[in-house]
């Protein structure tokens, strides 16, 4: 089901991903790892086909590991109301290179369309700013996605969380590589670290 | 948090120099030795030594979770970024692990876990024996090697041994610190 004025998924992770440099982009289960996959595969695209909650998580250990580069953290509204608690974790350690963006259709498009919580009632930027991240938005125009990009490469003033309110149309499925060890071992080696 | 009794001091014979290490000591000397640098953790008093040793050293990052399973996709995304890290949980925590630890087979990577056991010997709270009694092979249907230290002197060879098959061979490993070795939590008015 479309609603007018809101913005087109493939659309907005194509314009984040578009000039990435060297940024490592985590997508979360479900659609958001398509729309990184139709954005173009990369070797430092970490694709997650499960693990359900664990895409901000995952995105806070890289940032950690590799302070100098854009972390980008790309999921769903369902997603990350699994993961709710990660927002507080990642309020405390405050990564300054770590970017989450939230496509948010309020609805469990993989499963049926179910209405998630953000329908209603959960509202996620008042979440990610009541747990101490600091640069919090939400976001409804291509204009301010270009802009968000750039600010992305930005790898001292983060953390950052931003809300996109998508339209709920279910794409095509891009599917990428659903091999774990292949694809965390690519970001490895585009990272400079040998296999064991 | 509440403090622990001493574990029984018959697994602590005097005939030791003083100058021995306490067990949590012999850890963190462990996860000195084997580069780890993030240390995601769900407090708990049978950890509350290591805890402070990792976040007074500045090779170590501490980072407290909310929950568990938080603790197990951080070191996904430690490994997948070059760095080392080990799990700190009490048993309790093991089950709200259960489907982020997929990622140990997905992506191989050198998990490591250092878990208190509650539930066991002496135990007074009765909720804690059902997960207690279910951990060890909890982690087992979830393909994670389980080791066990239930007396002082075996900590330092048995976390060796589990930090050396995490980190080496790609093993993912947990080793439960028995209540044994921790001493029963006591609960007073």
């Amino acid at each position: 089901m479309s609603k007018a004025n809101l913005l087109d998924r493939r659309a907005v992770v194509s314009s984040l991903l578009a000039d990435r440099k060297q940024a490592i982009a985590v997508g979360g289960l479900g659609a958001s790892t398509y729309d990184i996959a139709a954005a173009g595969d990369h070797d430092r695209n970490l694709y997650l086909w499960g693990a359900m909650g664990g895409a901000v998580m995952i995105g806070l250990g890289i940032a950690l590991a590799q302070p100098k580069l854009p972390v980008v953290v790309i999921t769903g509204d369902g997603e990350m109301l699994m993961g709710m608690g990660s927002l507080a974790t990642v309020g405390l350690q405050k990564p300054a290179n770590l970017t989450i963006v939230v496509l948010d259709n309020e609805v469990y498009g993989e499963t049926g369309g179910q209405a998630s919580h953000t329908t209603a009632a959960a509202d996620l930027v008042g979440v990610a700013r009541s747990c101490g991240i600091a640069d919090v938005r939400a976001i409804s125009t291509m204009a301010e996605i270009e802009a968000y990009a750039l600010e992305m490469q930005d790898v001292a003033s983060g953390p950052r969380f931003a809300s996109i309110k998508i339209d709920s149309a279910n794409l095509e499925r891009v599917l990428s590589s659903r091999d774990g060890t292949f694809i965390v071992n690519r970001i490895r080696g585009s990272l400079g670290f040998s296999p064991i | 948090m509440h403090a622990r009794t001493e574990a029984a001091s018959e697994t602590a014979p005097e005939t030791k120099p003083e100058t021995k290490l306490s067990w949590p000591e012999e850890i963190f000397g462990i996860l000195q030795r084997f580069d780890v640098r993030q240390v995601p953790y769900v407090p708990d008093a049978g950890h509350s030594q290591l805890i402070e040793r990792v976040l007074g050293a500045s090779s170590m990052r501490g980072i407290p979770l909310t929950t568990e399973e938080e603790g197990v996709a951080l070191l996904a995304g430690a490994w997948a970024g070059g760095q080392r890290g080990v799990l700190l949980m009490q048993s309790s925590g093991v089950g709200n692990c259960v489907n982020m630890l997929s990622l140990t087979q997905i992506f191989r990577f050198p998990f490591l876990t250092l878990v208190t056991m509650r539930g066991e010997w002496g135990e007074f709270n009765p909720w804690q024996v059902p997960m207690g009694s279910s951990t060890q092979a909890v982690f087992e249907l979830c393909g994670i090697k389980v080791l066990r230290a239930s007396h002082p002197d075996e900590v330092r060879e048995v976390v060796e041994a589990a930090a050396g098959q995490a980190y080496n061979a790609c093993t993912p490993t947990a080793v439960l610190l028995s209540q044994r070795l921790i001493g029963a939590k006591v609960f007073t008015k």
